[in-house]
């Protein structure tokens, strides 16, 4: 699973309109950072493995197909995007609801994710979707020890300190920042996958892009309407989400009156006589 | 009924800090709503704790005591709670924002269809009338958070699904013993036909916990670093000032994510919370994020070469120039004049 997010770790000066609102589209969409972890994390227990195929499912509007292609540069076999209004408004638990939904129709036999995407932090959706699916899950996942048929055995970090242990298959492992990075982009695979597209993408394709994909079902990214995976929609978007945004301030800094000093040796001189008469230096 | 309750986390037999906050932030919730503060403890030979969280305030120490229950693991933990949580029916549960709380708690708001607010700044009771429904509550609470990066200051509401579930970083919330202990009356928690055999299935065959090396959070001074030191090469300053002056190096994320230093030094919501008598600002630009993790320091000094930085409104001395420039600066006129 993995998720694409704007970029808020290289939040430009241009990122707050001048009413002080966020302005979303000077922020760039990427691909969640720890998700590229959990990729690289895959594609290891492929390697492992052999016979296994690694696919991306991702929520998001048709552009979010930019992060399959990406994965797909990088080692991924092929994916699938779930899109549509049904989603709009979901929290986390109405998000890993859908998710589930999808999940269950792909069947996979392990699910890798990222820990926490970095517009919202807050790590829940690997173990709610777990939860969902009634699978065990390996959260903080930092190296992947060893896999077979039946159990993966996984290295994960603690507060302080590191644990391994052994989980039985199919399981949820959601990997950690400090994990091995994600192998680069291959150039055979860029060429191979440039032209992969979305069944919504393929439909305002022109005819010679849509004959080449009809030629190439690898190509194909398979998308999934709400309707295709089955699910109650009560619990989806926003009636499937019990949080409720009461309120949205933006962060406008309470000004106190800073001494405003320059790097002349006079200025930090006193600066430092005045912190040590006032003990606040020792 | 319908208490607050209070997820302790144990490490090693000893009581997670941030568990001790909670139960003072809980106490505070509990007497606003009018009922009492409940403490869920799942561990092995932990009956004993219990005078201690009465201490904080703790009405009620469910325990879970067990072998099973240490160390920690998902599933029995899970199972636990939301067996204990649908036979006691608290409005409110609180789970610390660390490895453990993060990993379970999501599973136990997905088991009983609740919201789950991550990483909380803030817990207040308040009213809220719905915009839709125009249906009215008394007293909700409020989960209080940055969002989006930090540019944004949200307040999340649980309307209509219960238990309200929050979890907080440790270093948030104070902790503060009360005037006379609670009754911290002991309470076996049933929960045996809660946990079933596949429970158990993830097995621990290894585990190392490692000393805490890098002590941010009781440093009474900080010299903290941000993207704008440019370089690991440019911490070595900073890691010097901070050695003149007996203090302890923080970052912000910006610079923890550019590789220029630890994780375990991070301040900010995604890092710890730190309240230092001094607390110097080095490149760093001063998002919400960040500040909302030092901004209870006594006392802030910035050095940046762009005097509309941010950081320089919550600062008290804003110094206009580049860290390269001003460190060894302040080390010299340190040594120059302290005795």
């Amino acid at each position: 699973m993995a998720k694409q997010v704007p970029d808020t770790r290289n939040v430009g000066k241009d990122a707050m309109t001048p009413e002080g609102t966020v302005n979303r589209a000077a922020l760039a969409a990427i691909f969640n950072p720890e998700d590229l972890n959990a990729l690289e994390m895959a594609l290891q227990m492929k390697d492992r493995i052999g016979n296994a195929r690694v696919e991306v499912l991702t929520m998001g509007p048709q552009r979010a197909a930019d992060v399959i292609r990406e994965a797909m540069f990088r080692g991924a076999d092929g994916g699938y995007l779930l899109s549509g209004r049904e989603f709009a408004g979901s929290d986390t638990l109405a998000t890993s609801y859908a998710l589930s939904c999808a999940l269950r129709k792909i069947n996979p036999d392990i699910i890798v994710a990222g820990r926490q995407a970095i517009d919202g932090d807050t790590a829940q959706v690997g173990p709610q979707v777990a939860e969902k699916l009634d699978l065990p899950q390996v959260t903080y996942a930092e190296e992947l020890v060893d896999i077979n048929d039946s159990e993966i055995t996984i290295k994960r970090r603690l507060e302080r300190g590191s644990e391994v242990v052994v989980a039985p298959l199919p399981a949820v492992i959601t990997v950690n920042a400090s994990a091995k990075e994600c192998r680069p982009r291959n150039a055979k695979r860029v060429m191979k996958f440039k032209y992969a597209l979305a069944t919504s993408e393929m439909a305002t394709a022109d005819d010679k892009a849509k004959g080449f994909i009809e030629e190439r079902p690898y190509l194909h990214i398979v998308e999934f309407a709400a309707a295709d995976v089955n699910p109650d929609p009560e619990q989806l978007g926003l009636s499937g989400s019990p949080t409720k945004v009461k309120k949205i301030e933006n962060v406008v800094f309470q000004a106190k009156e800073a001494k405003t000093l320059t790097s002349e040796d006079a200025d930090i001189e006193a600066l430092m006589v005045e912190l040590i008469a006032g003990h606040t230096l020792g | 009924m319908n208490n607050v309750f209070v997820y302790i986390e144990i490490e090693e037999q000893q009581i997670a800090d941030v568990s001790l906050e909670l139960l003072t932030k809980g106490r505070e919730l509990a007497n606003t709503l009018g009922v009492k503060l409940e403490a869920v403890v799942a561990g092995n030979n932990v009956k004993g704790l219990a005078p201690e969280l009465a201490k904080y305030g703790a009405d009620t120490v469910w325990v879970a005591d067990d072998e099973i229950f240490a160390p920690f693991r998902t599933l029995p933990h899970t199972a636990v709670m939301v067996g204990l949580i649908k036979q006691e029916q608290p409005q409110i549960v609180l789970f610390g924002a660390t490895p453990v709380g993060r990993d379970f708690a999501p599973r136990v708001s997905s088991a009983l269809h609740s919201g789950l607010t991550a990483d909380c700044t803030e817990l207040v009771i308040g009213e809220h009338k719905d915009p839709k429904s125009g249906k009215e509550y008394d007293s909700l609470l409020y989960q209080i958070r940055p969002a989006f990066g930090g540019n944004i200051i949200a307040t999340i509401v649980n309307p209509e699904c219960r238990p309200q579930m929050a979890t907080v970083r440790e270093g948030v919330m104070r902790k503060e013993e009360v005037a006379t202990p609670a009754a911290g009356e002991l309470r076996e928690i049933g929960w045996k036909p809660m946990v079933k055999d596949t429970d158990l299935a993830v097995r621990i065959v290894e585990r190392h916990i490692e000393e805490r090396k890098i002590n941010i959070k009781g440093a009474s001074i900080i010299v903290a670093g941000g993207y704008g030191v440019g370089s690991k090469e440019g911490f070595k300053l900073v890691h010097e000032l901070a050695d003149v002056l007996g203090g302890e190096v923080g970052a912000s994320r910006a610079a923890v994510d550019a590789g220029f230093t630890e994780h375990e030094r991070q301040i900010g919501q995604t890092g710890v919370t730190v309240r230092p008598k001094l607390y110097i600002a080095c490149g760093i630009s001063g998002q919400i994020q960040h500040t909302a993790g030092m901004d209870g320091s006594a006392m802030i000094v910035s050095i940046n070469t762009d005097p509309a930085a941010p950081i320089n409104k919550i600062a008290d001395y804003a110094i206009t120039g580049s860290v390269e420039e001003v460190i060894p600066k302040m080390i010299k006129y340190y040594k120059q004049n302290s005795k």
